[in-house]
């Protein structure tokens, strides 16, 4: 029986009276990727922001292991939830090894005066994340793939069980990307980390993520196994272009094309009243 | 991350010999061993000082001690809160000076000033509370003009700061015209940035300088954790109001209580933080520390050329530090806009 890190209950969140999250209900479950999926400003932001406290919800539900999310400060809640951003958001001038001590600030006294354990942690988190040798450099002197490892680690070192992660491979190239996603499904599988991902390569959703939810206009559109929820159907209509799907002949994910067919593919969408 | 133990021994050691040449140097000249044997002889009561003419016991404990110590708090004041800003602001040119707190807390120590010119100790400690208020409103209006959404950008706070302490000195200038000659005559000397003499303003300075030191010291690691931003800050755990409302606390009192006796000095907190940085490393737990030490030194040395330069006449000690750390303000400026921050 697989362990329920988040349960959100029909929840309800707004930005200054303009309502931006209608009804969201998700469960994410511990050792798996829950992607989140979506058209820009369909509020998948605003559901990572929502649940790390940053933004008050007005209506719902949320449950951190089983535990009322109102009950808990700030300080509990860092200790549940990690939040690994973009690296452009990294401050230049702290070297790799202060920004990732940086992650045991819900467990540090008043002084913030880190412990032999902190130390350890930390050491920890650099090595499971392949920078041990970066410890001593400044964060603005490291590649996009290296920055977005230290929040990684960072993330790791705030031991945390759920991790957020807005977009956190966007700026990677390539390779980068690929090996950033494998080094977070090792942790994942190590820690038994409860994921939620803000994706937008819809062909990393599919080779990695055990289950996608698709956002739209601020309400969960879909939410199940890449296979069944990333469909032409669904992707036509949410991002409102159409699209093709493959299937990746070894692993058998779903691959994402846009589709050639223009002319073709709209009136099949004109059909279904879906566009005019 | 050079070694931190070491500089702060190198900080120590500087601001050491730094004190005892501030000491020394003066229009009746003491040697640096005479001046270490009155020392401590004087506040140890250890060795015998019989050879060493009354006089200059005197000048030493009565002038030039108490000048050093007004200094040196006054520096260590003004470059720790400088520093404590700059993180709050994440803004590398806040200094009290140019956004405007000093301005407003020299306003405020003036009205308490003028309305009733302290006769005594119990007056004195009034003003640092008086220059605190001024201090807060100035910072609150300077962040409520500067703000553009929740973002602070850099220019426009300096553009506010510069504003409002135009505003700020005008009124000031208003009310030294307004007060009795011999007011008048101490007011504009002060802020000149010059200094109180004595012994009475060093002791009404320290208990607001102890409480705004130790409050900037263990705001070092909230400082840390703020320059990710407030909203990553609070993913982090920190309670950011709280955090960020101790530092405004301590820095606005430490710049308070520094300027109410020693007079409106520019740049200190803007040098000294920014010298650490470039040759130590960004980390608040000590950058602040290190600031309070380093800012010590820089203003007695800053005070030591306004006595000297053109001795017998002296300087306001805020000439100098304007001569010195506007063109750095200027090379700062440069520097950041190369990085493209």
């Amino acid at each position: 029986m697989t362990k329920k890190m988040i349960e959100i209950t029909s929840l309800d969140a707004s930005y200054a009276n303009r309502q931006i999250l209608y009804n969201i209900s998700l469960d994410i479950n511990a050792g798996e990727i829950l992607a989140l999926v979506g058209p820009n400003g369909a509020g998948k932001t605003t559901l990572i922001r929502t649940l790390t406290g940053v933004l008050p919800y007005t209506r719902g539900r949320i449950k951190i292991d089983g535990t009322d999310f109102g009950t808990l400060n700030h300080n509990k809640r860092s200790r549940y939830i990690a939040v690994v951003p973009q690296a452009r958001d990294l401050p230049p001038f702290f070297t790799v090894y202060q920004t990732v001590l940086i992650g045991r600030t819900p467990y540090l006294n008043w002084l913030g005066q880190p412990g032999e354990k902190d130390h350890q942690i930390v050491k920890n988190a650099l090595k499971l994340t392949q920078i041990d040798d970066l410890a001593g450099r400044l964060v603005g002197d490291l590649s996009g793939g290296e920055q977005q490892r230290v929040l990684l680690a960072r993330a790791l070192a705030q031991d945390a069980s759920i991790w957020l992660m807005d977009e956190p491979t966007t700026n990677l190239d390539f390779h980068h990307q690929s090996h950033f996603i494998d080094v977070v499904k090792r942790l994942i599988e190590e820690k038994q980390l409860a994921v939620l991902m803000v994706v937008h390569d819809l062909n990393l959703v599919g080779c990695y993520a055990n289950r996608v939810a698709i956002m739209h206009q601020g309400r969960v559109f879909t939410c199940g196994k890449p296979k069944e929820v990333l469909t032409e159907d669904n992707l036509s209509y949410v991002f409102n272009v159409p699209v093709q799907i493959i299937t990746h002949p070894e692993t058998g994910a779903p691959i994402v094309l846009p589709d050639g067919h223009n002319g073709l593919e709209k009136n099949i969408l004109q059909e279904r009243n879906y566009v005019n | 991350m050079k070694n931190t133990r070491n500089t702060y021994y190198i900080c120590l050691i500087i601001l050491f010999i730094t004190f005892i040449a501030s000491v020394g140097i003066g229009s009746v000249p003491i040697s640096p061993m005479i001046t270490v044997r009155l020392l401590t002889n004087q506040i140890l009561g250890i060795g015998v000082i019989d050879d060493i003419p009354a006089t200059m016991a005197d000048i030493l404990m009565k002038i030039r001690l108490p000048h050093a110590i007004l200094m040196l708090l006054t520096g260590a004041a003004l470059s720790g809160s400088g520093a404590a800003y700059q993180g709050l602001f994440r803004n590398p040119l806040a200094d009290p000076f140019l956004i405007g707190v000093a301005s407003g807390a020299g306003l405020g120590a003036v009205v308490a000033m003028s309305i009733n010119w302290p006769t005594n100790l119990i007056g004195m400690y009034t003003i640092p509370l008086s220059a605190f208020v001024g201090a807060i409103i100035t910072i609150f209006l300077v962040y409520q003009f500067s703000r553009v959404g929740k973002r602070l950008p850099m220019a426009s706070l300096i553009l506010a700061g510069v504003a409002i302490s135009s505003f700020t000195n005008a009124i000031t200038s208003l009310l030294m015209l307004q007060s009795k000659e011999e007011v008048h005559r101490a007011l504009s000397w002060l802020f000149g940035g010059g200094a109180v003499s004595g012994w009475q303003p060093v002791l009404a300075m320290f208990p607001y300088l102890l409480i705004g030191a130790v409050c900037l010291v263990i705001s070092g690691h909230s400082l840390n954790v703020l320059q990710f931003g407030e909203e990553q800050a609070q993913q982090l755990g920190l309670s950011v109001d709280k955090a960020k409302l101790l530092v405004i606390f301590a820095a606005s009192l430490s710049t308070a209580a520094a300027v109410a006796f020693a007079g409106i000095i520019g740049f200190i907190g803007l040098i000294v933080p920014h010298l650490i940085r470039l040759l130590w490393g960004t980390d608040y737990r000590h950058l602040i520390p290190l600031s309070i030490l380093g800012g010590g030194s820089t203003l007695l040395i800053a005070d030591l050329l306004a006595r000297t330069l053109f001795a017998p006449q002296i300087l306001p000690v805020g000439i100098v530090t304007a001569l010195t750390g506007a063109p750095f303000f200027l090379w700062i400026l440069r520097r950041v806009k190369a990085e493209g921050t």
